[in-house]
């Protein structure tokens, strides 16, 4: 009898110590998740998370329809796409936005016709078909998303630059 | 001659009327025999229409089944789903066991391997669109048209363009569906050629 209480005793007090122990980092680690939430992640698309925590993603937003398609912000900017493009193929087989936007196309349906330009090479030379690097054209044009603006624009037309100088030199004249 | 002799055998057999069964059991037994059979049959074949039957297959799983997933008819905010067998295969029943004997020749494509890889597939896949071309283009596209009626289209929730082709061509009979809705399933295969498309 005597000879087992030992190692008993011994056995229930390290389960003991070990379970105290346990309980202790256990509300260690609590506290230092309240405490601290870890460096602050970078502030990009999910601002406000830091490293260790996880925040939703942010809602999938839809697809604006806008007609009449929004005006061009400087001449050289390639048209934005004013529709759905959902399933189009643009590969080396098919290009579904030629469908519609080619010079033959575009008299029946009504949709603008890819600029005389998507038909030049890089060397000037004018081509029967789009020129292969106007082929992929998301890689200009994109579609717009119902969203709101991460960063507001100052970006000023042109136009309006121009205007404000010839009110201002007419100010001072 | 024993081949013979064992038909002959049972050409006698059954030229021969029945000698102990009452013809209650004959005409009640064969009525409810052709109910099994008929149903059975029917059955087995519904079964051959089904998405995990078709894509059983690794040519249709990868190549066909994949490329449908992303589009409007699998993935919708309606939760309506088109499955293989809403547009390859017809309703009516005539015209149903027609496809599935031109069907059989796709189990002779899967025993040899027809188009078991990305490149067979890609060397194929004009043909095996411009199948589904010309049977659609021959059936006044009656796959799409067991969903899509133009009597009830509302022609104010199309967009300008869909309205205008929908009113002149689709309307008086010019096309059917499939002379402009290519590929809304499936990848296309190089159009050079084809004529709407170029």
């Amino acid at each position: 009898m005597n000879k087992l209480q030992g190692p008993l005793w011994i056995t229930v007090v390290l389960l003991l110590t070990s379970s105290v122990a346990l309980l202790v980092r256990a509300g260690d680690l609590g506290a230092d998740d309240d405490d601290d939430p870890g460096p602050s992640g970078p502030d990009g698309l999910r601002a406000g998370a830091t490293l260790y925590q996880d925040l939703p993603a942010p809602v999938i937003p839809r697809e604006i329809r806008a007609m009449p398609r929004p005006k061009r912000s400087y001449p050289e900017q390639p048209p934005v796409i004013p529709h759905s493009i959902r399933d189009y193929q643009i590969d080396i087989n098919f290009n579904t936005c030629m469908t519609c936007h080619s010079r033959t196309q575009s008299p029946r349906t009504g949709s603008i016709a890819a600029s005389v330009t998507h038909y030049y090479n890089r060397a000037g030379q004018p081509l029967g078909a789009v020129s292969p690097r106007r082929y992929f054209c998301l890689q200009c044009h994109v579609s717009q998303h119902e969203i709101d603006r991460a960063v507001e624009s100052t970006f000023r037309d042109m136009e309006q630059l121009i205007i404000e100088e010839a009110s201002q030199r007419r100010g001072r004249n | 001659m024993g081949i013979r002799k064992t038909v002959g055998d049972y050409w006698t057999l059954l030229n021969q009327p029945a000698q102990y069964l009452s013809l209650g059991v004959l005409t009640l037994g064969g009525f409810i025999a052709g109910i099994l059979f008929w149903g059975g049959f029917n059955t087995a074949m519904e079964f051959t229409n089904i998405e995990q039957f078709c894509i059983s297959c690794h040519e249709m799983e990868v190549k066909p089944y994949r490329e449908l997933k992303p589009t409007i008819h699998y993935t919708n905010r309606s939760g309506v789903r088109a499955q293989c067998a809403d547009c390859h295969v017809p309703h009516d029943w005539t015209f149903k066991v027609a496809r599935k004997m031109e069907a059989s020749k796709e189990v002779w494509g899967w025993i040899f391997g027809t188009i078991n890889t990305h490149e067979k597939f890609e060397a194929r896949r004009r043909e095996l669109a411009e199948r589904e071309w010309t049977r659609l283009k021959a059936n006044d596209s009656l796959e799409c048209r067991n969903c899509h009626d133009f009597d009830y289209m509302d022609f104010t929730e199309q967009s300008s363009r869909a309205r205008m082709m929908h009113a002149s061509s689709l309307a008086t009979g010019e096309a059917t569906c499939i002379d402009c809705h290519k590929g809304i399933a499936h990848r296309l295969p190089d159009m050079t050629g084809v004529s709407a498309w170029q």
